[in-house]
């Protein structure tokens, strides 16, 4: 065994890796990729052929060993989370995706919706088959037309063909995938709030426990999952758990995709395997910043920010390594922060979107992220606040953190936390001179 | 608002539609079919009024409250008409460090409407949205329901000066990184290439020279076909610009 370990080769932690091979979105941005010809002349459904041929715990088995892990932001073992699943007693049964893609900064999903959704809809196959589940639920933000268009499209090819319907490929597994479309609201990526949107409620999170597995949509046993973390599933099961694990870290292992935007020369979508350092992200694949920086995000606004420096830089794209270092990897999205730009008017933007996706269910969120913070920012924008508002302000985030009903409060509290920790001249700058640090700059291209 | 004259109902004469929509759900998830009808309604009305609330309501059997309570939750659900060109400046941080800010008021100046508003002619609507998910193409304007991808000064005064003929461009779909497609190849419907032919694409990427290093490295390697035609992708797009 010792020596199996030895021989072991290295991971693959980054893109100048000559192993590295672009998979998901291998197709994505080529003309005619997103129809069902493109996508079987690709190799496509051979992986859910393979799967509903095996057993459907082996397939569990196989994307647990593959250390895949949740690419909603949570990070949550995919495998182990089918594995709740309770056996199958009768009652209908649900896969759902979580296509309602809402945290700034990201846009990995929609890509691949428009321009393969296939590999999603095999995904979902699979994954309906791994926990026995007959029906998929796809929801997707109202926002995404386009992306809607080509799934709907996609679907139907799928059903004419076989690939859904009753006696899916010939087997004896029926699978059919209805597609729900959100309608503009951020916590609806909450799972449960998602299912209450998707029974047409309103997008109020539920208390858990019970857990989706338990009680999911419709009170029936749910997974859901997010379309990255499905549309790597049929990768896994074609070419192998020890595939996926041998990229990125013991911690946080395969491929995710970095959305780097803000002040970078190259802004774009980019396939890495884990464990890539934020250096090489922002500098090889993002061209570098195209002004000299002072923080980065790194996992989309509700993550906290990390200052420019080579300490954060030289962080692993690895969820525990990030959490040490006090932020999340969340979706992935990393964003740019120029220097010259006001942090106290860049959290105010980040607050204002939460303040506008707060449910309004609970006290802490509905009082403090949707009421109290923006005015408190708005104060000092104006001009008009004092040295005492910055603490004001610090006091109320530290007890928004862990006291509201879902994660959206500490999604705004906990940024803005860090904003105060690493920028609080800027803060005090305001309250002392009612003038920005750095006054407004005109951001926009010719 | 109260309605006076009595309505026709929408979906009278749409009983497949109605069919098709109520179908997608079991019998004991009925009401999930709320927000597919109160789209319907508001793609074709661009909104939705109180008496389509109270024909949903009873189709689903539930209270008109009930159907206002989940349209009210919504953002993108509306009370009232928008213009025919619903423009949605997405304002949120990727947007904003990329001129969002300054998009949306020189839109403010030059359609004479603050956010929210409807013109008189009920033409343009402008509205400030939350994130898009178009952050690597910053900033995006949404057009009813197309998005225009990084729009730069030059481009919104070309599509404003579309839309006020009532013709509506080729969505503007810019790719930059894996989402370029392996060849370089551009995409339906797409008009990248006329906006590199004005080089206003080139903006950007001809300051990469960091990035020109990178693909050097990954090209010399050569081990992978996917790696190589990658980093071909990377060379003819720069090359292009």
């Amino acid at each position: 065994m010792a020596d199996a370990v030895a021989e072991r080769p290295k991971p693959i932690t980054s893109r100048h890796d000559p192993r590295f091979e672009v998979t998901l979105y291998r197709y994505v941005g080529v003309e005619g990729a997103h129809t069902m010809d493109a996508y079987l002349e690709h190799g496509g459904y051979q992986a859910a052929r393979k799967a509903l041929a095996s057993d459907a715990g082996e397939v569990v088995n196989t994307v647990k060993a593959s250390g895949l892990r949740g690419r909603g932001g949570a990070g949550f073992p995919a495998g182990v989370k089918w594995s709740f699943m309770p056996p199958v007693d009768g009652r209908q049964r649900f896969i759902v995706c979580n296509a309602d893609e809402s945290e700034p900064g990201s846009c990995k999903d929609r890509y691949l919706m428009e321009d393969d959704p296939h590999q999603l809809i095999e995904g979902m196959l699979i994954a309906g088959w791994a926990i026995q589940a007959t029906k998929g639920v796809l929801y997707i933000r109202g926002e995404y037309w386009h992306a809607y268009e080509r799934l709907m499209g996609a679907i139907e090819e799928a059903r004419a063909r076989g690939y859904l319907g009753t006696n899916v490929l010939d087997s004896d597994f029926d699978f059919d995938i209805v597609v729900h479309r959100g309608a503009g609201a951020y916590i609806c990526g909450e799972e449960t709030a998602l299912m209450n949107s998707f029974e047409g409620l309103r997008a109020n999170p539920r208390l858990k426990p019970p857990f989706p597995a338990q009680a999911g949509v419709y009170g029936l046993p749910s997974t859901i999952n997010n379309v990255t973390t499905l549309a790597s599933v049929p990768h896994i099961i074609e070419k192998g758990a020890d595939w996926f694990s041998a990229m990125g870290t013991d911690d946080s292992k395969g491929i995710h995709h970095v959305q780097i935007s803000g002040a970078v020369a190259r802004p774009g979508v980019y396939e890495v395997p884990m464990g890539i350092s934020y250096r090489e992200i922002i500098h090889d694949l993002g061209g570098g910043p195209s002004s000299p920086a002072k923080a980065f995000i790194p996992g989309g606004t509700s993550c906290p920010m990390f200052p420019y420096d080579d300490e954060h830089l030289d962080l692993p794209m690895d969820f525990s390594a990030v959490a040490k270092a006090g932020s999340m990897l969340g979706t992935g999205a990393v964003i740019v922060i120029p220097e010259d730009q006001c942090i106290v008017d860049a959290m105010y933007n980040v607050t204002r979107f939460y303040a506008h996706e707060s449910c309004g269910k609970c006290t802490p969120c509905r009082e403090g992220v949707a009421t109290w913070l923006p005015k408190m920012f708005q104060k000092l924008l104006a001009g008009l606040g004092t040295p005492d508002d910055v603490d004001v302000m610090e006091d109320m985030v530290k007890n928004l953190r862990g006291t509201a009903f879902c994660p959206l409060a500490d999604a705004c509290a906990w940024p803005v936390q860090a904003s105060l920790q690493h920028f609080r001249n800027e803060y005090e700058h305001l309250a002392q001179h009612g003038t920005p640090l750095h006054p407004r700059k005109d951001r926009w291209l010719a | 608002m109260i309605e006076l004259q009595t309505v026709t109902p929408f979906f009278e004469d749409k009983v497949e539609l109605l069919d098709e929509i109520l179908g997608r759900y079991p019998d004991y998830g009925r009401r999930s079919a709320v927000m597919p009808l109160l789209w319907e309604v508001q793609r074709a009305e661009r909104y939705v009024s109180e008496s389509r609330v109270a024909e949903i309501a009873e189709i689903l059997g539930l209270h008109a409250t009930e159907v206002k309570g989940v349209m009210s939750f919504y953002s993108t659900y509306h009370g009232e008409p928008v213009g025919r060109w619903h423009l949605q400046v997405c304002s949120t941080l990727s947007c904003k460090l990329a001129g969002s800010d300054e998009l949306c008021d020189h839109l403010v100046e030059t359609l004479g409407l603050v956010p929210g508003e409807t013109d008189a002619e009920g033409r343009f609507s402008l509205q400030k949205v939350e994130c898009l998910g178009s952050c690597t193409t910053a900033p995006v304007l949404q057009v009813n329901d197309t998005y225009y991808e990084r729009v730069t000064r030059g481009r919104l005064e070309q599509l404003l000066d579309a839309l006020k003929r009532d013709e509506q461009p080729e969505p503007w779909r810019e790719r930059h990184g894996d989402n370029a497609g392996l060849g370089g190849a551009p995409l339906a419907g797409t008009t990248a290439t006329a906006a590199a032919e004005t080089g206003e694409a080139a903006g950007v990427d001809a300051e990469t020279t960091d990035a020109e290093t990178t693909d050097a490295e990954t090209t010399d390697a050569e081990t992978t076909d996917a790696a190589a035609s990658e980093a071909a992708a990377h060379d003819e797009k720069e090359g292009g610009a």
